[in-house]
């Protein structure tokens, strides 16, 4: 059971939240123009990472905030966790822990 | 020694002797004391035999005195109360409990399964693999399920109650013995909040049976002052009957604390109570598990761990038997040695593994006349119920091949010991690495998450030992008690190429059972190293998971079962319709009426008045579970021309249209009216049971994607109660109401929506329809809902207005050719392929799944498209899920062309209809197919959707 730091809500249990997936899957800004397979790749293929991760997760049974954080896959440590608006926190060099 | 309890001791012990408890087991009335448990009073009663093994039905006993038993499980209660595979070592004892004995018929002693033990030769490891595959393995299961496996499920509902509670603590400390106790009064004394938790019905664990003096004091001095200490803490809790069970991330422990097991109608106290705690630290004291020793035939009753053997001497005041031997790798069984002769007990001698051993307590043995065999092992034992003899053979222990004889006795126990492994499993699921010790023959911790200690014999405070097997000889040495998993099978698995400790587990099962190996992974380990010839740190250990014991299902569901499983909703309206006596089912989360059948109507015919009601006069339906979203902002229509397929900054205010949203893969997600109420102001419908999943959509774009639009999304469902006025008098009836509102065709005309007041209550009518007639869908703030819907019955009773239900809703719109999503559509349907095409072309801008229908999966030949299917048999039955298959094809096996997706029996054109998803459907219009269902077929035409009315003239009236 993941505890989770709600950049609104403060430090909540996994159940509270939902899972969005990979952060920072950039959706093509004009997708008539790009070829199938860019268009694939947006919609189908995620890095997968063993480490860390950049994540999106949504506060549902709280404040229902979309927010990214970012999990060790592996250990699931949690590193930092920010607004949608807040660019990516520097974390250092190591990819994962 | 007491005639009823002939192997209780005259005194000593920590139970009652001054109350008496009557308990029966396999219908045989016994008598215990307060302070025992159910294994320690069958055994002070001389019972033997109290369990059957799982494949082989041999006769077991009670093995170990705690959580590691494998033998001695057994059914507890009776009724709903009973529970199966429940410890008898951990059992406590109360006033008539009422315990049988499993896996056996007729009785434990007397089991007429016992063939299968004879024919033991046909059932090696993977026997189930190699055997039942001809003609199928479902032809033998029933017959293997009766004769194997542990325990029945209980006859009836378990009639009490299992709590669930949240808790936060700075440290947790885990087993209450010396180690635990210390951890947690040190813990306690620097002013943190601490929880220490037991597993046994006491504190103390090895303190309530080891005699040696801790801290220069004996052990019940020394517990008495600790226990005494920690009282004084109001920042300690203690928890006793409980066990830490499980470890997740985050540090988050699982609890399971027996309240008032068997006594529930005295204490009206939960029979359990699940905790989930997090703490910041833990401290794992988790004591250490003695494990077996292997040698030919030793799973007969009385041969016992002999710290078990101890435990019930010194804790219980029982003699195992009156005969005992030793047979041990390790120092620890002469402390129970030493213990029995304090006791009077007969000691016949200690066989030790180990050659020329001479430790200080061997050599207190040894001065009170008892006899030594050192370098030997047990080779042999004998005695159908229960051991009576015992051969011993001289071991080498380097080459571990045994030699001649040394010795046969006579004897009712065999105390045995095979080395302690400490409990370890926690550590293990929180991630803490294990290292294999070559001395103490066991895994130990070697590298700890920061926030975790490991205490006591579970850090490795246990004896050394040399493990030794008798790998010549032919008797079957059993690794596994519950699972019967023996040497031989492990020599048969790694022949076979199962040589990894991970698959040799899932090949034989060793390890699988209700126990999870604690008193078998460690002897299968060392078995697999010898006979492949590999040290046991290299082979390594399988990953010990969550959870340590079993937990009672009943607790992991706490108070969310029967009616509270799940939540369920009702609208507003839902009283008018128990009134009405609907008959109320569950669509998604919400309870609704499916009909109304009238006395002595059917549901069929109910719905069928209902149909003919809503064509010919007018029908009412509670549509107040309709999704609702009000949509605000000045990016509101750019927002929702980004979601739905159709052009929404064409629409004006009081327009309304009828949109379907896709998700990015281009499937179609759902379906419904959105209007636009004023200038930046939209009103979203979605299907009921998709309201909360499309708000939740909606959000994620909003807040995820776009961010930067002038937005503002509410739910507003359960605000407005929603009353749909459908049919040819749904305008004469809705006039008689005092509305400010136009009702005419011309001022409120279809795909309209308007605001005013109703009986002078804000409404919003929207003309839009499910049914194909004209509909008004009028919504009022929820409480006025029912007034209105009362209103509506009395004012329209001329008109022959009807309540109608979602089954009748349903008939209607599959006769209208009006698809409902997630029916007519599956996670493969497209746009395109419920004709939506030319929409798609029209609309220039992008939106959500746009750039998917230009995919070549999408736009490929062979798609199933939605279309309408006319069965050509006007009063046969079509049945929903029906395989769609071409003219030629008149039977199974054919290549599928679809399936049928909604059927019913249209009352008004007295016939069947269907709608269907159909290979390359669209282009097929007029073109003959078989339907085929069960064995039969019946044909059909594929048409267009909408067999009624297919101009619309009805709607637009």
């Amino acid at each position: 059971m993941l505890r989770i730091d709600c950049p609104w809500c403060g430090i909540r249990d996994e159940q509270e939240f939902v899972c969005g997936g990979e952060a920072q899957i950039l959706r093509p800004a004009e997708p008539q123009q790009v070829s199938d397979a860019q268009w694939s790749d947006y919609l189908f293929n995620r890095r997968n990472h063993k480490g860390r991760q950049h994540e999106r997760w949504q506060h549902r049974y709280g404040c229902r905030q979309w927010f990214n954080l970012v999990r060790d896959t592996h250990t699931h440590r949690i590193f930092a966790v920010y607004r949608v608006s807040d660019p990516p926190p520097d974390l250092g060099g190591a990819v994962s822990e | 020694m007491n005639a009823r309890q002939a192997f209780r001791l005259g005194e000593g012990g920590r139970i009652d002797r001054h109350r008496t408890l009557g308990f029966t087991f396999d219908g045989r009335r016994y008598e215990g004391h307060p302070g025992d448990t159910l294994a320690s009073a069958l055994l002070a009663n001389g019972v033997r035999v109290v369990g059957r093994s799982s494949k082989f039905h041999r006769p077991r006993g009670v093995l170990s005195c705690g959580a590691e038993e494998p033998n001695a499980l057994v059914c507890v209660g009776q009724g709903g109360l009973e529970e199966p595979n429940v410890r008898a070592t951990q059992q406590p004892l109360y006033e008539g409990l009422v315990a049988r004995s499993q896996n056996c018929w007729p009785n434990v002693n007397f089991d007429l399964w016992r063939w299968i033990d004879v024919l033991h030769g046909l059932f090696p490891a993977g026997f189930y693999n190699k055997t039942f595959i001809w003609p199928s393995w479902r032809w033998y299961e029933g017959l293997i399920r009766r004769a194997a496996g542990l325990g029945d499920l209980p006859p009836a509902p378990d009639p009490e109650n299992y709590a669930q509670r949240n808790a936060h603590y700075d440290v947790l400390v885990c087993g209450a013995g010396p180690a635990g106790l210390s951890a947690a009064l040190a813990a306690a004394e620097t002013g943190q909040r601490v929880m220490l938790v037991e597993q046994d019905t006491e504190l103390g664990g090895s303190l309530l049976w080891n005699t040696a003096q801790i801290a220069g004091r004996s052990p019940d001095e020394w517990l008495a002052e600790v226990k005494s200490r920690l009282a004084a803490y109001d920042n300690l809790i203690v928890l006793t009957n409980a066990c830490v069970s499980a470890y997740f991330d985050h540090d988050l422990a699982l609890i399971e604390e027996r309240v008032s097991d068997g006594r529930a109608a005295e204490t009206r106290a939960p029979r359990e109570r699940l905790w989930k705690v997090h703490a910041r630290e833990f401290v794992f004291a988790t004591g250490a598990i003695e494990q077996p020793l292997v040698f030919p035939y030793n799973d007969r009753p009385g041969i016992m761990l002999s710290g078990a053997v101890r435990q019930y001497l010194e804790r219980f005041a029982v003699v195992s038997g009156k005969r005992v031997v030793l047979a041990t790798n390790n120092d620890s069984a002469y402390c129970t040695a030493l213990a029995l002769l304090d006791a009077g007990i007969s000691v016949e001698c200690v066989v030790d593994t180990r050659a020329g051993i001479r430790s200080a307590v061997s050599e207190q043995v040894r001065a009170r006349g008892i006899a030594v065999l050192d370098g030997c092992i047990p080779a042999k034992t004998s005695g159908a119920k229960g051991i009576s003899a015992i051969e011993i053979r001289r071991v080498d222990s380097r080459q571990n091949q045994e030699r001649g004889p040394v010795a046969s006795l006579n004897c009712d126990c065999l105390a045995m010991s095979g080395g302690w492994q400490p409990a370890v499993h926690l550590l293990s699921q929180a991630r803490g690495r294990l290292r294999y010790d070559g001395q103490l023959g066991a895994f130990l911790p070697q590298e700890l998450p920061k926030n975790i200690r490991v205490v006591g014999a579970a850090a490795g405070e246990v004896p050394p030992c040399l493990r030794a097997t008798v790998t010549a000889s032919p008797g079957r040495q059993w690794i596994d008690f519950q699972h019967d998993v023996t040497l031989q099978d492990i020599g048969i698995a790694v022949d076979e190429g199962f040589g990894s400790i991970e698959h040799l587990k899932r090949y034989t099962t060793t390890g699988m059972s209700v126990d999870q190996g604690k008193t078998s992974n460690l002897n299968a380990l060392a078995a697999l190293a010898e006979r492949s010839g590999r040290p046991p740190e290299q082979i390594g250990t399988t990953t010990f998971r969550p959870f340590y014991m079993p937990v009672t299902l009943a607790a992991l569901a706490g108070s969310q079962s029967g009616e509270f499983y799940a939540p369920s909703q009702r609208s507003p309206i839902y009283g008018c319709h128990e009134q009405l006596n609907a008959e109320i089912r569950d669509y998604g989360s919400w309870r609704r009426p499916a009909a109304y059948p009238r006395q002595g109507e059917s549901t069929a015919e109910a719905i069928r008045r209902e149909a003919l009601a809503a064509r010919n006069a007018v029908a009412l339906f509670d549509g107040s579970p309709l999704g609702k979203i009000e949509v605000r902002g000045r990016d509101a229509a750019e927002f929702l021309n980004r979601v739905y397929v159709n052009q929404v900054p064409t629409l004006k205010s009081g327009q309304a249209r009828y949109g379907i949203m896709l998700n990015e893969n281009g499937v179609v997600i759902d379906d419904g009216i959105f209007a636009k109420l004023e200038e930046g102001h939209f009103l979203v419908h979605t299907t009921s049971g998709a309201a909360a999943r499309i708000y939740a959509w909606l959000e994620e774009w909003s807040q995820s994607e776009w961010p930067q639009l002038d937005l503002l999304l509410t739910p507003v469902t359960s605000q407005w109660a929603n009353i749909a006025v459908s049919g040819p008098a749904a305008r004469a009836l809705l006039q008689r109401l005092p509305a400010d509102i136009d009702w005419s065709a011309e001022k409120f005309p279809h795909m309209h929506i308007r605001s005013g007041s109703i009986c002078a209550v804000p409404a919003r009518v929207m003309r839009a329809s499910f049914t194909g007639e004209v509909s008004f869908e009028v919504n009022v703030p929820a409480d006025f809902g029912a007034s209105l819907w009362e209103r509506l019955l009395e004012l329209g009773a001329d008109l022959g207005v009807t309540p109608i239900g979602v089954e009748t809703l349903m008939l209607l719109r599959t006769e209208k050719g009006y698809m409902h999503v997630g029916t007519d559509t599956d996670g493969n349907t497209c746009a395109l392929d419920v004709g939506w095409a030319a929409a798609v072309e029209k609309k220039s801008a992008d939106f959500i799944g746009k750039r998917s229908l230009m995919r070549p999966n999408n736009v490929r030949e062979r798609r199933f498209q939605l279309v309408g299917l006319l069965p050509q048999e006007r009063g046969r039955e079509v049945v929903a899920g029906a395989h769609v298959l071409n003219e030629e094809h008149r039977s199974a096996p054919a290549p599928t062309q679809g399936y049928v997706t909604s059927a019913c029996f249209s009352p008004t054109l007295d016939r069947w209809v269907a709608l269907g998803l159909v290979c390359n459907g669209r282009k097929r219009m007029g073109e003959r197919v078989n339907l085929f269902h069960a064995g039969a077929i019946q044909p059909a035409i594929v048409t267009a959707v909408g067999a009624y009315d297919p101009e619309s003239r009805r709607l637009h009236a």
